[in-house]
């Protein structure tokens, strides 16, 4: 099997997770009625940034993207520069991260957060065709999280719907099935990404004290999602549904399926429909962003594990952009198998999303 | 190859094993009374357990099987399965060659009670029952010192009063902690273990009072089940982020009943983040995946069991076989039997290590 090196990006790819910032609450003003534009001014609301991404952090936006003034990632224009153009990158999926999930009112959630679906088909789809969106929903309240992805939906430029990776309740629980129900209906993969709504402490064991243990927990509360998704039975209940994992790595998935796997067969008494191994599962029905890769140290290693993997349909190739994930226009890594690239960079991509294939 | 075959490989009963994790258990909380005052004695029986979890004796999520054991682990008294000492000398130590048996006694054993006094009376009963119960009646079995880590006073004093005494091997911690237990809170149990030589054992399971997800309560026991590892993971980036072995180089970690497979790719997200993030953490002079390299240990049950199995040896190799640990975790229902765990073609030195000689290393018994 031949290996490639790290590689510059070939032209034609499909960046399945890209960050554009909301350069303020003000931002939003042009998508929110007078009563909400009032509560932000009389109240003194600020800017809704989250402790996922502390704003000067190293890994929250490569130095060589950052603006001389304002935030990254904060207008087309940058990501044009900066990615869209020089990597020739043929569609880019924008998921935005602003802090509307963070909100305790369900009424001020759900206009933020539709203000932000807005901002993102005003202020970036409608200018530059290269882009497509994820339509973010306000899981406090699922009524209002469904009439979000109604509202959206019909507008083909959304592609995904999506959420972050901790909130309240686990996402598998029920009372979240009419959110993957009108997913299904459109057509629409569900977008798991890291943050969270900080409702708990971001470990099982309380509130890290470092920045490093937060975005490291991250990939573990994708894992928790996982096995919820599987052992509710989502997959079952909903078999057009695709879920996509954003921006957590993906070396830690056989030895997360191979317990998780163990465990159902000795415990499959309690989750009954669940009548599939959780492997074959995920294999059919999850996908995984490349970055950041949380690589092995060689080409071999990393050569090993995606024999442990077994499947090279799971990819989707992405650049987290701005985050920092790797340097200079390296986004492929050592040792992914020639053969898979052209699957990962478009033919995953294609098939995960199939509002990418309309014209 | 014919690695999967169990009769191609040496049947590994015929070599001295140890097994790093046991469980021994009282049947009641009077068996306990001999080693409690009068006024813990009167307290249980007035005020009951205060665990952070909501019932009054059981676990949060109803177990797979009867309260979790073996259903041929039952005495025939009627009694608990690992209460009785001379069934699990004849089903464990004599059946399967254990020379070497680390006991951890998880259960209602006083580690987390909210009331720290009660909590601490409470570990330094069940050590003393240790000792009488099982470590004098049987030369191949050790002890972990049980402390009560949300008191770290208290936990010190206990490491203190059982440190000389060779019949216990480590101190035994459980993963579901009040706080991550990297913070400072809990580095005086690291600092006493380290002076006198004593792994620290971190067992699976506990409670915390917190979610085993961070982002909510699951449904199912298989999710609590899963969750331990993503817990363990958590936990171990704490001790290493937090500084832990930083400030401690020569403590030893066992990390037990978590499961292993994960630990290899925990280090390579370590390594990335800390290459982006490492001026916010100084004291690490090191990349985190050689603070795990030279300071965990890691006991193999529930051992993953991929398809094909040959590709666990992967992950063994990413590990090191210097630092894996055999138990069986008897006498609950996910027991490994070492007869048919790791059938595998490997080295007779990595088998040897792998079932008997890391475990003397590390524990020095």
């Amino acid at each position: 099997m031949s290996l490639i090196p790290p590689s510059l990006i070939p032209p034609g790819a499909i960046d399945c997770d890209v960050h554009p910032a909301v350069p303020d609450l003000r931002a939003l003003f042009p998508y929110l009625n007078n009563h909400w534009r009032d509560q932000v001014v009389q109240r003194g609301m600020g800017d809704l940034e989250t402790i996922s991404y502390p704003p000067n952090a190293p890994l929250s936006a490569r130095s060589d993207w950052r603006p001389a003034s304002g935030k990254p990632a904060s207008s087309v224009a940058q990501m044009r520069e900066h990615i869209l153009d020089p990597w020739q990158i043929r569609t880019a999926i924008l998921n935005p991260l602003y802090g509307v999930h963070l909100l305790f009112s369900e009424d001020m959630a759900a206009a933020f957060t539709s203000a932000l679906n807005d901002w993102v088909r005003h202020e970036w789809l409608d200018r530059d065709e290269r882009l497509r969106a994820s339509i973010v929903v306000p899981l406090q309240n699922v009524d209002m999280a469904v009439a979000e992805i109604e509202r959206c939906a019909s507008d083909r430029r959304f592609v995904q719907v999506l959420v972050m990776a901790l909130g309240e309740t686990p996402l598998g629980r029920r009372h979240f099935w009419p959110i993957y129900a009108a997913a299904a209906r459109h057509g629409l993969p569900l977008g798991i990404h890291p943050g969270s709504s900080y409702r708990h402490p971001v470990t099982p064991t309380g509130w890290p004290s470092y920045f490093t243990e937060d975005y490291a927990a991250q990939s573990l509360a994708l894992q928790n999602q996982l096995t919820s998704l599987i052992t509710e039975g989502v997959f079952q209940k909903f078999p057009d549904l695709t879920v996509v994992l954003l921006e957590s790595g993906f070396t830690w998935l056989p030895g997360y399926l191979w317990r998780l796997t163990k465990f159902w067969r000795g415990l499959r008494l309690e989750v009954p429909w669940v009548n599939v191994s959780p492997t074959e599962l995920v294999r059919e029905r999850v996908r995984f962003t490349l970055q950041p890769l949380d690589a092995p140290p060689t080409a071999a290693d990393l050569e090993a594990l995606l024999r442990h993997v077994d499947s090279d349909k799971m990819l989707l190739f992405s650049s987290d952009y701005p985050h920092w994930q790797f340097d200079g226009d390296e986004a492929i890594p050592a040792g992914l198998p020639a053969q898979s690239l052209q699957r990962i960079l478009v033919d995953n991509p294609m098939d995960t999303y199939p509002r990418l294939g309309e014209p | 190859m014919n690695a999967q075959n169990p009769s191609a490989v040496q049947k590994p009963q015929a070599a001295m094993i140890a097994d790093c994790d046991i469980h021994p258990i009282w049947n009641k909380p009077k068996d306990l009374y001999p080693y409690l005052s009068r006024r813990w004695q009167e307290h249980i029986e007035t005020f009951g357990l205060s665990h952070r979890h909501g019932w009054q004796t059981g676990t949060p999520y109803p177990k797979g099987n009867a309260s979790g054991y073996r259903n041929d682990a039952w005495p025939e008294d009627g009694g608990k399965p690992g209460s009785d000492f001379n069934l699990l000398k004849r089903d464990l130590l004599d059946a399967n060659n254990i020379e070497l048996g680390i006991l951890n006694a998880t259960g209602a054993n006083g580690q987390g009670f909210q009331n720290l006094e009660c909590a601490a009376a409470y570990c330094t009963a069940v050590n003393d029952w240790l000792i009488e119960e099982w470590t004098a009646k049987d030369p191949r079995l050790k002890a972990s010192i049980i402390v009560s880590y949300e008191d770290a006073p208290a936990a010190v004093a206990e490491i203190e009063r059982r440190a000389g005494d060779e019949r216990f091997a480590q101190v035994m911690l459980l993963s579901r902690t009040a706080e991550p237990l990297g913070r400072r809170r809990y580095w005086p149990i690291y600092e006493a273990a380290e002076r006198h030589g004593l792994p620290i054992g971190i067992h699976a399971f506990g409670f915390g009072g917190y979610p085993i997800t961070g982002g909510g309560w699951p449904s199912y026991y298989i999710e609590e089940m899963v969750g331990h590892s993503p817990a363990c993971q958590a936990l171990l980036t704490s001790l290493i982020v937090e500084g832990v072995f930083a400030r401690f180089p020569k403590l030893r970690v066992v990390l037990i009943e978590a499961g292993f497979a994960w630990l290899p790719a925990l280090g390579w997200r370590l390594d990335k983040l800390w290459k982006t993030l490492k001026a916010e953490t100084p004291a690490l002079t090191r990349k985190p995946s050689e603070y795990i390299r030279d300071h965990i240990w890691i006991t193999s049950q529930p051992m993953e069991e991929p398809q094909p199995r040959e590709q666990l040896l992967d992950t063994m190799d990413w590990i090191g076989w210097d630092r894996l640990l055999f138990a069986t975790d008897y006498p609950h229902w996910d027991y490994d039997d070492p007869a048919h765990s790791l059938a595998l073609r490997i080295s007779d030195e990595n088998r040897r290590n792998f079932f008997r000689n890391n475990a003397r290393e590390v524990y020095g018994r």
